[in-house]
């Protein structure tokens, strides 16, 4: 049976770990080989990196890419800046087991396409950034830019679904670093809507809130930020928690 | 120590593989030359994609025949991963129908599901058909890391190695004597995973 994947997710800003609220006021949680170590010597199941400067700076650090990959005998997502197949290639060729595309994907719905069909979507994860807007509508919010379009999360979803990307790393701005809990319904009916996996993303601050995310919106995997950075909760601790629960969790 | 080769077929990430190897101190070289890969003692095939990109690349870098010859006649162990375990198949049906290296008689075909989500990607745990060498000290019903959509279809039962269940019960791992084929990764299933990696270097 397949297992519930808890990921760690470490954003950078091209000198340190960070980690904010609604994709503001970021706060400095340390190094990202000391915290690739970490989470290495944790046996975590799967680990997100995203540069969240690299698109908005076009520049990927690949010798960064390189080195900490090589400290990572689990799966290995690294995104930011990615704008082409060029850039696909190079991340994937310094170690990373897949790429994260998120504001080239939206400018460029062909990419995802043309990125499947070169490289297979099981390395193409697309990542989606969302918002409420004044009227309770979700919206695609562009970090790179600092804005909301006026692109609605399930028509965008509906569009690029038919590309086939691998999974969909789903964030939700608002709920993201406020450590209350995951949007659970729009989780929930995206999973619905989607033929793509997805991973949850978006306001983890404790094992209960991972659980309900889990357990009413169905997902197999989540991603988590703030509460391993500000809390003492690990992913093994989240992972027992989840297995009292009925959930099945790695073990080994 | 003789060197491993981890063939280089532009499929995927293939240095995490090397990684791994290098983890235990095992030599190894990327590569698709051709001379090297005839003097290998020991192949592994890694690779990510389809099954018709991963025989047309090999063919186009001329080591088709050859990994036929180094496997079957000269009975040079080889690990496959994933795509690398599939392209082992008499022929696979992803993108159209193309043949494989038909090292392990079967086809390679799409998983079947109904509720649940293609690609299977996660963690997984396996169930051994039999003991062997490359599954010595792996628990049986072990995690590791899978990401696919088709699967490997065996003609004869007997070069099942392992199983796993998604929607429906799937070959996982195959092997006929010097041939080993897995459908996860060993090289990201952390302890376990370099396990298997260590039990291949000692075949």
């Amino acid at each position: 049976m397949l297992k519930i994947r808890i990921i760690p997710s470490l954003l950078f800003n091209g000198s340190n770990l960070v980690k904010g609220k609604k994709f503001n006021s970021w706060r400095t949680v340390g190094s990202v080989f000391q915290n690739i170590k970490l989470y290495s010597l944790r046996n975590v199941d799967e680990l997100i990196f995203l540069d969240i400067k690299a698109y908005k700076n076009k520049t990927i650090d690949f010798n960064l890419i390189d080195d900490f990959a090589d400290e990572c005998f689990m799966p290995l997502t690294v995104g930011g800046g990615i704008r082409n197949i060029q850039d696909i290639e190079e991340t994937l060729r310094r170690g990373a087991d897949k790429v994260s595309i998120n504001s080239a994907a939206f400018h460029n719905h062909k990419l995802i396409d043309n990125a499947v069909k070169y490289f297979g979507s099981q390395c193409i994860i697309l990542s989606i950034d969302y918002k409420m807007d004044e009227k309770g509508n979700k919206r695609i919010f562009l970090n790179s830019e600092k804005k909301l379009s006026n692109i609605d999360l399930f028509e965008y979803i509906d569009k690029i679904d038919s590309s086939k990307p691998g999974e969909i790393l789903l964030t939700s701005v608002d709920h993201d670093g406020m450590m209350e809990g995951y949007d659970i319904d729009t989780i929930k009916k995206i999973n619905q809507f989607s033929n793509t996996p997805i991973i949850a993303s978006g306001g983890a601050g404790s094992a209960e809130d991972i659980y309900a995310v889990i357990k009413e919106a169905n997902v197999k995997a989540v991603a988590a930020s703030s509460i391993f950075h500000f809390t003492e909760i690990t992913p093994l601790n989240v992972k027992n928690y989840l297995s009292s629960k009925g959930i099945k969790v790695r073990k080994n | 120590m003789s060197r491993i080769v981890i063939v280089d077929y532009s499929c995927g990430n293939i240095d995490s593989v090397q990684s791994a190897v290098n983890y235990h101190g095992q030599k190894s070289i990327i590569t698709r030359d051709f001379e090297i890969i005839r003097n290998a003692e020991k192949i592994i095939l890694p690779g990510q994609g389809s099954f018709k990109t991963g025989i047309k690349n090999l063919k186009k870098y001329g080591l088709f025949d050859l990994l036929k010859t180094k496997t079957l006649e000269d009975k040079v162990p080889i690990l496959g991963i994933c795509l690398g375990m599939q392209i082992f198949a008499t022929y696979g049906f992803e993108e159209g129908k193309e043949y494989g290296l038909n090292l392990i008689p079967g086809k390679v075909d799409k998983l079947t599901t109904a509720e649940l989500k293609l690609p299977h990607i996660g963690w997984n745990q396996i169930k051994k058909k039999r003991e062997d060498a490359l599954l010595q000290n792996i628990k049986d019903e072990t995690d590791f890391y899978f990401v696919h959509s088709f699967s490997f279809i065996c003609d004869d039962e007997n070069d099942i190695l392992t199983t796993t269940k998604y929607q429906n019960t799937f070959v996982s791992g195959v092997c006929r004597k010097n041939i080993f084929g897995l459908q996860f990764h060993p090289e990201k299933s952390l302890a376990p995973g370099l396990q298997i990696i260590k039990n291949f270097i000692n075949i």
